[in-house]
C-alpha cells in the first residue's frame, strides 16, 4: 500500500509536468536537471540494494543500474558543459528527490526477501514512470538536437532496465 | 611426354581448381557485428564454423555478446571490441546479458 501510495504520487509529480508542457514545457536546463536527478536517484537505489541483498540477482541488477545510469549522467554533464547549459533546479527535481529519500528510508528497515521484492518492484514502477515523462514531456519538449538525441538513447535504454527487473521480479515470486 | 613447362601449367591449373572449390572451407572469413543505440547491427547472412565474429561496441554503455549455450561470452566494455571464433554449425541465439531486449540469432552452417 505505501509503495502504491508513493509510486503514484511520483507518477503525479512527472505528469504535472505536462500540462506546462503544453503551453511552454519544461526548458533544457530544467529537462537536464530532472533527467540527470532521476538517474542519482536510481544510483543512490541501486547502491542502497548492494548494501543490503544477498541474492545474486538483485545484486547484478543492482550494479548495472549504477553502472549504465552513471554512463548516462557522464554523458549528460558532458553535453551541457559543451552547450553552456547549466542544469536548472525545479519543483519536479526537488519532489523526485524527496520521494526518493522516503523511499530509501522506508526499504532500510527491510531486509532479506522483503527488501528484494520492494526493491524490485520500485524499479520495475520507477523505470515505468519516468519512461512515461521522458515519452510524453521531456523528450516532445527538448529543444536542442542532441539533448533530445540523449534522452531518447536514455528512454531506450531504460525501457532495457524496466524489462530487466520485470524478469527479476517474476523470478522472486 | 609432358614439357616442363606445361607440366607448371597444369600443375597451377589443378591448384586453382582445388582453390575454388573449397574456398570457404579452407579459409575462415571474419565480419564485423556493430552495436549500436542499443542493438545488434545486421548480421552476416552465411557464417560457416571457424568464421570469426568481431563485435563492435559504439554504445558509451557496456554491453555483451553472450550466446544462449554458452558456447561463447564476449564482455564488451563501452567502445570495446571483442572476438568470438564460431566452434560449432547450427541456430545459435544470443543476447546482451545486461540488456536481455538485445538479442539476435547466428546461422552457422
Amino acid at each position: 500500500m505505501m509503495i502504491k501510495c508513493t509510486l503514484f504520487a511520483t507518477a503525479a509529480l512527472l505528469a504535472a509536468a505536462a500540462p506546462a508542457a503544453a503551453a511552454e514545457g519544461p526548458t533544457d536546463p530544467q529537462i537536464a536537471h530532472i533527467a540527470y536527478t532521476a538517474g542519482t536517484i536510481d544510483i543512490a537505489a541501486a547502491k542502497q540494494a548492494l548494501a543490503k541483498t544477498h541474492n545474486s540477482s538483485v545484486r547484478a541488477f543492482a550494479q548495472e543500474m549504477v553502472r549504465d545510469h552513471k554512463a548516462v549522467n557522464d554523458k549528460a554533464l558532458a553535453l551541457v558543459h559543451k552547450l553552456h547549459v547549466t542544469p536548472q533546479a525545479n519543483p519536479t527535481s526537488a519532489a523526485l528527490t524527496k520521494q526518493a529519500d522516503e523511499t530509501r528510508a522506508r526499504l532500510s528497515h527491510l531486509s532479506g526477501a522483503k527488501f528484494d521484492r520492494a526493491y524490485v518492484d520500485n524499479e520495475v514502477a520507477y523505470h515505468k514512470t519516468v519512461n512515461g515523462a521522458l515519452e510524453n514531456t521531456l523528450i516532445p519538449s527538448a529543444n536542442n538536437a542532441q539533448l533530445k538525441s540523449l534522452l531518447e538513447t536514455g528512454l531506450t535504454l531504460f525501457r532495457e532496465h524496466q524489462a530487466h527487473a520485470e524478469q527479476i521480479a517474476k523470478g522472486l515470486k | 611426354m609432358i614439357g616442363p613447362r606445361r607440366f607448371c601449367l597444369g600443375a597451377a591449373g589443378i591448384a586453382a581448381l582445388l582453390l575454388a572449390s573449397v574456398p570457404a572451407a579452407a579459409a575462415p572469413r571474419t565480419y564485423t557485428v556493430v552495436i549500436a543505440k542499443l542493438k545488434f547491427g545486421p548480421l552476416p547472412a552465411e557464417l560457416h564454423k571457424g568464421d570469426r565474429i568481431v563485435w563492435v561496441n559504439r554504445d558509451f554503455l557496456r554491453h555483451s555478446a553472450t550466446a544462449a549455450d554458452h558456447s561463447f561470452d564476449v564482455d564488451l566494455p563501452a567502445g570495446a571490441k571483442g572476438e568470438t571464433v564460431l566452434k560449432k554449425s547450427g541456430s545459435i541465439p544470443f543476447v546482451c546479458r545486461y540488456h536481455p531486449g538485445m538479442h539476435g540469432v547466428l546461422q552457422v552452417k
